[in-house]
C-alpha cells in the first residue's frame, strides 16, 4: 500500500496520507464537510450523519468522519444530493430545537445556528407539534445541561468516557425521548469536565461561570498561553470591553489539543483586578510621590549604579521570558540571587491523552525562568537579602512573612509590580508593570516548547511590561540608543544575552509555537 | 407442520417436524430422531470442506438479509491465534414472526448442534445464543437443553471425543428490538447499550469483544444438521425456483388467514398455496386486500401482487418487497390500512436507539403527521412530506431501523393513497383523537 493517496474532493485534487478520513482530507482541499458528532480529539460514532458525502461509484452517501480515503476518490461535497441530505439532518435537527437563540448563551458561535443559516430550510414543516421539552438539570460545579437544546451528538459522552476515563455521561431512554443523562448520584466534577461545554457543538451544555455574561458576537478573541502551570496549553482569551470573561481551549496538537482543565479554565479573574498600581512612584523622604517614566527610569537607573554590593531578585513566574531575560541582564555581572515563587498543587492528568495534565508547579514559564538565570523557590534569595544592597521585586506574591523579612533588611528595594501590595511602601522606586494579558511575550513550558502570547486587553494607567522597563535602562542615554518597543524586538534581544533564544522570532513561533533543542534547553546559566 | 396444526400435504417439513412433540426436547429423544449425526458427522471433516458444503448448499440467512451461509463463514480469518466466536440470534423480535420461538422451544437440540456445527466450521469455541427476553419458554427449554448437551459430551471440553472445544453461554435480552441487530446484540452482549456499530470494521473482522465473530440466525443454524446428514445437493434441490433460493422455510403466517401459524415450505412456493390452502385462506365474507411477506420492516404488497409470487428471496423482490425474516401479515378488506401503518411507525418510533439524527426524530415526526391524518386533521401536504421524511429517513443511517419505518409508509401511500385521502377529506371518521 502507497503511503500516499491522491483523492479530488469537489473538484480539488489532495494527498493524503492513506487511512485519512475523508472528512480530514476535505480540510486539507479547502473545504469543510459539515458536521457535528464527528471532533478531531474524540472517537467518531457516525451518529448525527450530518457529514453524509457523495463517493462516486459508492451507491450510498457516506459518512466522511469514518470513511477512509481510497486511490482517485471522487468526493463531492457540495452536489445536490449531499446537500439534501443534510437539509433533511439539519430539519430534524430543529423540529425539537427551541428557538431560543436570543437567550441562548450559543448564540453567534453556535453550529446548529451556523448550518441552518448557510443550507436549512427557510421555514419548518413541523408547525402544529409539540416541541420535546425537558427541564435544565444542574450537571456539576460548572456546568448546566439544558437538553431542549440538545441534538444527541454524544461529544460530552465520549469526552467523558474515552478522554476524561470518567463514565459519568450516558445516552438515556430511546428514539426522540433520548437525553444526556448523568450517573445516578454522581457529579460532573472531573478537574477537566469543563471540556464539555466547548464541546457542545449548540447552546446545550453551558458554563455557569459564562451564563449570560456576554453575547460571542461582542467577545474579542485572542491567541495566548495558560497563565495555570508548566504545561503551557494554548488558550484564547476572551475579552468584552477590556475585561476578560473567559478562557477557552486553542487547539494545539502538540501540548493540549482541544482541551484544558477546569482550574487553568478558571484561572482569569486576577487579570481583571481593580487594585493595579497605575502610575510609576519615587520615595520622596517618607513618602511615595507619582512621576512620569521618564523620571522613574533616570531614578532606576542611578539606584543601579549606586547600590555596588549584591542583589536579589524575586520574580513572578507568570512573567513572560523576555521580561524575565532583560531584568536579569539590568544586574548582569554582580553578584545576584535571582529567583521565582512556584506554588505547588496536585497533579490532575487527563487521561486520554499523553502527556497532558494540570501539573504540580503552577506557574507558566518556570522552564524560562530557568533558562534566563532565575531559580525555583525563595529560600536562597531570603537568605541573600540581609547582606544583599538591593532588592528588586518584580511582580513576585509575597507573603506577610516575606514582606516583613524584606522590610527588616537594609537594602534598597525597587518594587515593579501589578497590584498594590505592602512591599512598596519600603521601596524606593514603584514601577507599574503590565499582565501577561496586556502584553505580548512568550512562555517556555516544561518540555522546552517556546510559546508566544498576545496582548488581550489594554494595560490600565502607565503600566508597562518589564521588559519596556529593562529595555529602556540597559539602552542606556543618547540619540542612538536602541531599546525594544514590542515583544517581538525584546525577544530578538533576548536572543543577544541568552543563546538559546538567539536566531529565534515571535513568527517563527507561529500559534503553536517551537520546542528548543534539547541542547539549549539545559538551563545554563 | 403447520404448528399448532396438522402438517399441511403442500408443507415440506424438515425443521417443523417435531413441533409439538415433546419427546424431541430431551437429549435421548433428539438423538433418536436422528439427532447429532450432523454434528459427529462435521467433527470429522476438514473446515474447508465444511465452509464449501454450506456454499453448495445455497443455504442463505434466514433473519432477514439472505446472506449466503457458506460466504459468511468463509470470511472468518484462518489461523490468526485469536479467539473466534458465533453468536446465535435468538433475539426475534420482528413483528409479525415468531418461527424462531417455535424452533427453540421444540427443538432445542436442533440449535445447539447447527451452533456446535457452525462453530466448528468457523474456530470458535464459544457460542452466545442472544435469547429474546419475553421468551421465558424458550429460555427454559434451552437452558435445560444445554445442561443435557454438556452432560452427554455433545458440549464442552471436548465434542464427542473428537479434541474439540465448544461451550454454549445462553445469553437474555431485555427488550429491546433494535437488538435482534447484529452489531447492536454484539454491544448488548458485551454490557454496553445496544446501539448498533458502524460497518465496516465487519464482525469477522472485529466483531464480539473486537474478536472475529459470526452472527447466524437460528433458523439458519437449524438448517445446517440437515445439509450435513443428507448432503448439500440434496438441499439444494428444495428449490421450486431459482437456484438462488434453497431448501426449506419456515413462514410465520398471522392476520387475516383461518389457520394463523407456522408453515415450512420449499423455496419458490406460491404465496397464494400459503395463503389460501394452508393457512385456510380468509375469512368467510372477506377478500384478500394486502400482504406483509417478511415482519413489518419489509414494503408492504397489494392482493394484485400476490397472484403469481413465487416464496423466495428473488420472488418477493420481483414484487416489490423483500422475503425476510418470514413473517407474513396477512390482511384482508376490513384493514385500515393507514391505521395499520401508524401502528408500525409508532413501533419503530418506541425502538429507535436514538443514535443517528434521521432515525431518532424521522421515526417520531413520521408517527405523529400519521396521528394528525387519522385524528381528521391531515392536509394533502402531509403526503409530500411523509414521502420527503421517508425519502431523508432511507439509506442515511447506521443500520436499517430507520429504512424499516419508511418502507411501510411509502409503500402504503404508494398503494392505498385512497385510504389517506379518505382520511384528509374527512370521507372517513377520525379514529385518533385530536393530538
Amino acid at each position: 500500500m502507497s503511503a500516499d493517496v491522491t483523492v479530488t474532493v469537489d473538484g480539488m485534487p489532495v494527498t493524503v496520507p492513506a487511512g485519512t478520513m475523508i472528512i480530514e482530507a476535505a480540510k486539507q482541499a479547502g473545504v469543510l464537510v459539515p458536521h457535528y458528532c464527528y471532533h478531531p480529539s474524540l472517537p467518531s460514532p457516525a451518529v448525527c450523519r450530518m457529514c453524509l458525502v457523495e463517493v462516486e461509484k459508492s451507491p450510498k452517501l457516506v459518512p466522511a468522519c469514518v470513511t477512509q480515503v481510497a486511490e482517485g476518490q471522487v468526493v463531492h461535497v457540495s452536489s445536490a444530493t449531499a446537500k439534501n441530505a443534510r437539509q433533511g439532518v439539519l430539519e430534524f435537527l430543529l423540529i425539537n430545537h427551541p428557538l431560543d437563540c436570543p437567550i441562548c448563551d450559543q448564540a453567534g458561535e453556535c453550529e446548529l445556528q451556523d448550518y441552518v443559516f448557510q443550507e436549512g430550510r427557510v421555514a419548518t414543516r413541523y408547525g402544529e407539534y409539540a416541541k420535546r421539552f425537558n427541564p435544565v438539570e444542574d450537571f456539576g460545579p460548572d456546568v448546566l445541561y439544558v437538553p431542549n437544546r440538545c441534538i444527541l451528538c454524544t461529544r460530552c459522552v465520549r469526552f467523558m468516557d474515552d478522554v476524561a476515563g470518567a463514565a459519568v455521561l450516558n445516552v438515556s431512554e430511546r428514539g426522540d425521548r433520548a437525553y444526556i443523562g448523568i450517573a445516578e448520584e454522581q457529579l460532573l466534577d472531573h478537574p477537566w469536565a469543563g471540556n464539555v461545554v466547548d464541546l457542545c457543538p449548540v447552546g446545550s451544555l453551558l458554563s455557569k461561570d459564562f451564563l449570560h455574561k456576554a453575547r460571542a458576537w461582542d467577545l474579542d478573541k485572542t491567541a495566548s498561553i495558560c497563565p495555570g502551570c508548566t504545561q503551557g496549553c494554548s488558550i484564547s482569551i476572551d475579552t468584552r470591553d477590556d475585561v476578560v470573561v473567559r478562557f477557552r481551549p486553542r487547539p494545539n496538537l502538540e501540548v493540549n489539543r482541544h482541551f484544558m482543565c477546569d482550574t487553568g479554565r478558571q484561572g482569569y479573574r486576577w487579570l481583571n483586578r481593580g487594585d493595579r498600581v497605575e502610575a510609576p512612584l519615587v520615595r520622596e523622604g517618607a513618602r511615595l510621590v507619582a512621576t512620569d517614566w521618564d523620571r522613574a527610569l533616570d531614578r532606576l537607573g542611578v539606584l543601579l549604579e549606586k547600590t555596588t554590593g549584591s542583589v536579589v531578585l524575586l520574580a513572578s513566574g507568570r512573567l513572560s521570558t523576555e521580561s524575565l531575560g532583560l531584568a536579569r541582564q539590568l544586574v548582569a555581572g554582580r553578584d545576584v540571587a535571582a529567583a521565582i515563587h512556584v506554588p505547588m498543587g496536585d497533579a490532575q492528568p487527563l487521561a486520554g491523552i499523553p502527556n497532558l495534565a494540570l501539573r504540580r508547579e503552577r506557574v507558566p514559564n518556570l522552564k524560562g525562568a530557568e533558562l534566563t538565570g532565575y531559580v525555583a523557590g525563595f529560600e536562597r534569595a531570603f537568605a541573600a537579602i540581609p547582606r544583599a544592597a538591593l532588592v528588586i521585586v518584580l511582580d513576585a506574591d509575597l507573603t506577610p512573612e516575606e514582606e516583613a523579612r524584606l522590610a527588616a533588611a537594609g537594602a534598597e528595594v525597587v518594587w515593579m509590580g501589578t497590584v498594590a501590595t505592602d512591599a512598596q511602601h519600603h521601596a524606593q522606586l514603584v514601577l507599574p508593570l503590565t499582565t501577561m494579558a496586556e502584553e505580548n511575550g512568550t512562555y517556555v513550558n516544561r518540555d522546552g516548547r517556546v510559546q508566544v502570547f498576545q496582548q488581550a486587553k489594554g494595560a490600565p494607567g502607565m503600566a508597562r511590561p518589564a521588559w519596556w522597563v529593562a529595555g529602556e535602562v540597559l539602552a542606556g542615554p543618547g540619540p542612538d540608543r536602541d531599546a525594544p518597543g514590542t515583544g517581538a524586538e525584546a525577544f530578538a534581544a533576548l536572543g543577544q544575552y541568552y543563546p538559546a533564544f538567539a536566531g529565534l522570532s515571535h513568527a517563527d513561533l507561529g500559534f503553536t509555537g517551537l520546542v528548543l533543542p534539547p541542547r539549549l534547553a539545559e538551563a545554563t546559566r | 407442520m403447520g404448528y399448532p396444526h396438522p402438517s399441511h400435504p403442500k408443507e415440506t417439513v424438515l425443521l417443523s417436524r417435531y413441533f409439538g412433540d415433546p419427546g424431541a426436547r430431551a437429549y435421548a429423544g433428539w438423538v433418536e430422531r436422528g439427532g447429532y449425526e450432523g454434528l459427529r458427522k462435521a467433527l470429522a471433516m476438514p473446515r474447508a470442506d465444511l465452509i464449501e458444503m454450506m456454499k453448495q448448499s445455497g443455504l442463505r440467512g434466514r433473519g432477514g438479509a439472505g446472506f449466503p451461509t457458506g460466504l459468511k463463514w468463509s470470511f472468518m480469518p484462518k489461523d490468526d491465534g485469536k479467539p473466534h466466536y458465533l453468536v446465535c440470534n435468538a433475539d426475534e423480535s420482528e413483528p409479525g414472526t415468531f418461527k424462531d420461538r417455535e424452533i427453540l422451544r421444540w427443538t432445542p437440540h436442533a440449535v445447539i448442534e447447527g451452533c456446535a456445527i457452525a462453530a466448528y466450521a468457523i474456530h470458535a469455541e464459544r457460542i452466545y445464543v442472544y435469547i429474546r427476553g419475553e421468551f421465558t419458554e424458550a429460555w427454559r427449554v434451552m437452558t435445560r437443553a444445554v445442561e443435557e448437551a454438556y452432560a452427554s459430551g455433545a458440549l464442552g471440553a471436548n465434542v464427542f471425543g473428537s479434541g474439540t472445544r465448544i461451550d454454549v453461554v445462553l445469553h437474555r435480552g431485555a427488550g429491546a428490538y433494535i437488538c435482534g441487530e447484529e452489531t447492536a446484540m454484539m454491544n448488548s452482549i458485551e454490557g454496553k447499550r445496544g446501539n448498533p456499530r458502524i460497518k465496516p470494521p465487519f464482525p469477522a473482522q472485529s466483531g464480539l469483544f473486537g474478536m472475529p465473530t459470526t452472527i447466524n440466525n437460528v433458523e439458519t443454524l437449524s438448517a445446517v444438521p440437515h445439509i450435513l446428514t443428507r448432503g448439500a445437493a440434496w438441499y439444494k434441490g428444495l428449490s421450486l425456483s431459482s437456484p438462488r433460493s434453497t431448501g426449506t422455510k419456515l413462514l410465520s403466517v398471522c392476520g387475516h388467514v383461518q389457520r394463523p401459524g407456522n408453515y415450512e415450505v420449499t423455496m419458490g412456493t406460491p404465496m397464494r398455496d400459503l395463503i389460501f390452502d394452508m393457512a385456510g385462506g380468509m375469512r368467510p365474507g372477506r377478500t384478500l386486500k394486502a400482504v406483509i411477506p417478511g415482519g413489518s420492516s419489509v414494503p408492504i404488497m397489494s392482493a394484485a401482487e400476490t397472484e403469481d409470487c413465487a416464496l423466495d428471496y428473488e420472488g418477493i423482490v420481483a414484487k416489490g418487497s423483500m422475503l425476510g425474516s418470514g413473517g407474513v401479515i396477512v390482511m384482508d378488506d376490513s384493514t385500515d390500512m393507514v391505521r395499520t401503518i401508524w401502528r408500525y411507525t409508532r413501533f419503530y418510533a418506541h425502538e429507535s436507539c436514538a443514535q443517528c439524527t434521521q432515525c431518532r426524530e424521522g421515526t417520531a415526526w413520521t408517527t405523529k403527521v400519521l396521528e394528525r391524518i387519522l385524528s381528521g386533521r391531515g392536509k394533502q401536504a402531509d403526503l409530500q412530506l411523509l414521502l420527503d421524511l421517508a425519502d431523508n429517513m432511507t439509506g442515511k443511517t447506521i443500520c436499517v431501523l430507520s429504512d424499516s419505518c419508511a418502507a411501510p409508509v411509502v409503500s402504503g401511500i404508494q398503494k392505498f393513497r385512497e385510504e389517506f385521502d379518505a382520511y384528509i377529506a374527512g370521507a372517513r371518521r377520525p379514529v385518533l383523537a385530536a393530538v
